[in-house]
């Protein structure tokens, strides 16, 4: 038997229970059988697709959903259709800065939009300021890429200040959230 | 904390979660859960630069060796480790096949009795995970507590005042946890009704996943239950939702197994043990053939039907007679007709002591 999405022999022989229609035999060779396996049950790209569709049907048109996806985070530069794509987020300010787009998305994955567990007993620094450390951290990239030494050594030092701030548990207070 | 040590001891020992003990350790292989966690002032992973990723790494294991009681703790660089160890950490469950496969630098801290490990730049900067024998959710829901709470005093984690735990995948955000029960089902597959049982729980968010072929997970009659949403509820509610489902699950098993004895228990001793013959006295096997053939000798010692070898030993035999750890025993690098024969000796050697 031949693989699926190849020429090369099926030696995976891989039941899938969580199809909405009932079970599902997938026949793969060892390398897409090792791709599939190594996804989260049930697959983010799927959960996350399904999502994405549910979303459109909701009443977004086409044109609401290209303008959408140009759109770009301050922080990390992903654009929305890079996160379509992937399936994954570029850092931990597209929660805030996709908060609308994503709110709907989130709601058809989990159908909640309130996190009910427990949180850090410290209080983690703000986002802002841990948006500014990833945006220092890129400039300070770029800096050696085009071999500006001395600018990536000045962030460096301001990216070591803002660790060191973060680091000191004087700056931190016990917050008994959770 | 002890680096890179090398692994060959370890695989030639059992970890803790495949003792075969624990509640209900005829059904139940293992209790997993697992927790996402992320930097706060890094990117996520796919953005991460090769120096993004080394500072992560160094970050995570400079504060890691500061925490008390982690002196016996393994760490293992995983990209300098070479592919066969890299193998037989995934076998073993201790790092994901995603974090074996990736580039750059990634690590991963191994406790002793291999009950728990942290994985350093897997799809989140952080991925810990806490594994015991048989079904003990709620211990190992206070152990991976205590861990991140460890962690969370040295670490600064990306936390929203609304999503909780934030994660580079959506599916994940909130509390960032995964309970994962992994369960040996052989008689609802005998009696055909397997997917008759799951179907029914598609409607109570939990994920039902079944194995079969080749490969570094646990094959054959095994299937992983697991909660499908991470946002919304507690973790103690999360990882009681998929306590709930289990037990039930287990009663399944146990009155198909009744069914099959007061069927034809000739038939089903038959079967068992003919099963174990084929696994003494092969003289090559496959991966496939082993896992198939073990899984009617775990239910035939279960059930009272073979008596000769112990369910421990059962268990160590799928893990050790997988590729990673067939080469690790043996010391070196085999084809796969070299390790099919290999096995073979392997499992006659270890189930006709």
């Amino acid at each position: 038997m031949k693989c699926q999405h190849c020429e090369k022999p099926a030696t995976f022989h891989i039941t899938e229970l969580i199809e909405p229609d009932g079970p599902k035999v997938l026949h793969l060779c060892e390398e897409h059988a090792r791709g599939f396996l190594s996804q989260e049950a049930p697959t983010p790209m799927a959960s996350v697709a399904s999502a994405l569709a549910k979303q459109l049907k909701l009443g977004q048109t086409k044109e609401e959903l290209a303008e959408l996806d140009r759109k770009a985070c301050p922080v990390c530069g992903i654009t929305f259709y890079e996160f379509r794509n992937a399936g994954r987020l570029g850092c931990p300010y597209d929660y805030t800065h996709f908060q609308k787009d994503l709110e709907p998305l989130l709601s058809n994955i989990h159908d909640s939009l309130e996190h009910q567990g427990k949180r850090p007993k410290r209080a983690a620094p703000s986002a802002d300021r841990q948006a500014q450390a990833i945006q220092l951290r890129r400039e300070m990239d770029e800096a050696v890429e085009r071999e500006d030494y001395e600018r990536a050594s000045e962030v460096r030092d301001l990216l070591r200040d803002l660790e060191t701030g973060d680091a000191d548990p004087s700056d931190s207070s016990s917050t008994e959230e959770g | 904390m002890l680096q890179n040590e090398k692994l060959d001891e370890l695989a030639a020992r059992c970890g803790e979660w495949l003792k075969g003990t624990g509640p209900e350790s005829d059904i139940v292989i293992s209790s997993r859960i697992r927790l996402a966690r992320n930097l706060g002032d890094f990117p996520f992973i796919r953005r991460c630069t090769p120096e993004d990723r080394q500072a992560i790494e160094r970050t995570v294991s400079s504060r890691m060796e500061k925490l008390e009681g982690w002196e016996d703790v393994r760490y293992v660089n995983v990209a300098e480790v070479s592919e066969l160890d890299r193998q037989f950490l995934v076998e073993r469950q201790l790092i994901s096949r995603e974090l074996a496969d990736a580039e750059g630098a990634r690590a991963v801290a191994i406790d002793p009795s291999e009950q728990f490990s942290v994985m350093i730049n897997e799809e989140d900067h952080l991925r810990l995970q806490v594994m015991h024998s048989g079904l003990d959710l709620t211990k190992a829901w206070d152990q991976i507590n205590h861990l991140d709470d460890l962690l969370e005093g040295v670490i600064n984690y990306a936390v929203h005042p609304k999503y909780g735990y934030l994660t580079a995948c959506p599916t994940n955000v909130g509390t960032g946890l995964r309970v994962s029960v992994m369960m040996h089902l052989p008689a609802l597959v005998i009696t055909h009704q397997i997917d008759k049982v799951f179907r029914s729980l598609q409607k109570i968010s939990v994920t039902v996943r079944g194995l079969y072929g080749e490969g570094s997970q646990f094959t054959g009659d095994f299937y992983q239950v697991s909660n499908q949403i991470t946002l919304g509820k507690s973790e103690q509610e999360l990882v009681e939702q998929v306590g709930e489902v289990v037990p039930v699950l287990i009663d399944y098993e146990r009155r198909a197994r009744q069914f099959l004895i007061d069927q034809s228990e000739q038939d089903l001793h038959d079967d068992v043990s003919r099963a174990l013959g084929i696994l003494c006295t092969a003289k090559k096997i496959s991966s496939d053939e082993t896992m198939h053939y073990l899984s009617k000798v775990r239910m035939g010692v279960n059930l009272g039907l073979i008596d000769s070898v112990p369910v421990k030993k059962i268990n160590e035999l799928f893990i050790h007679t997988q590729p990673g750890h067939l080469q690790k025993l043996h010391g070196r690098l085999l084809s796969s007709s070299d390790r099919n024969v290999q096995r073979a000796s392997y499992l006659h050697d270890h189930l006709t002591q």
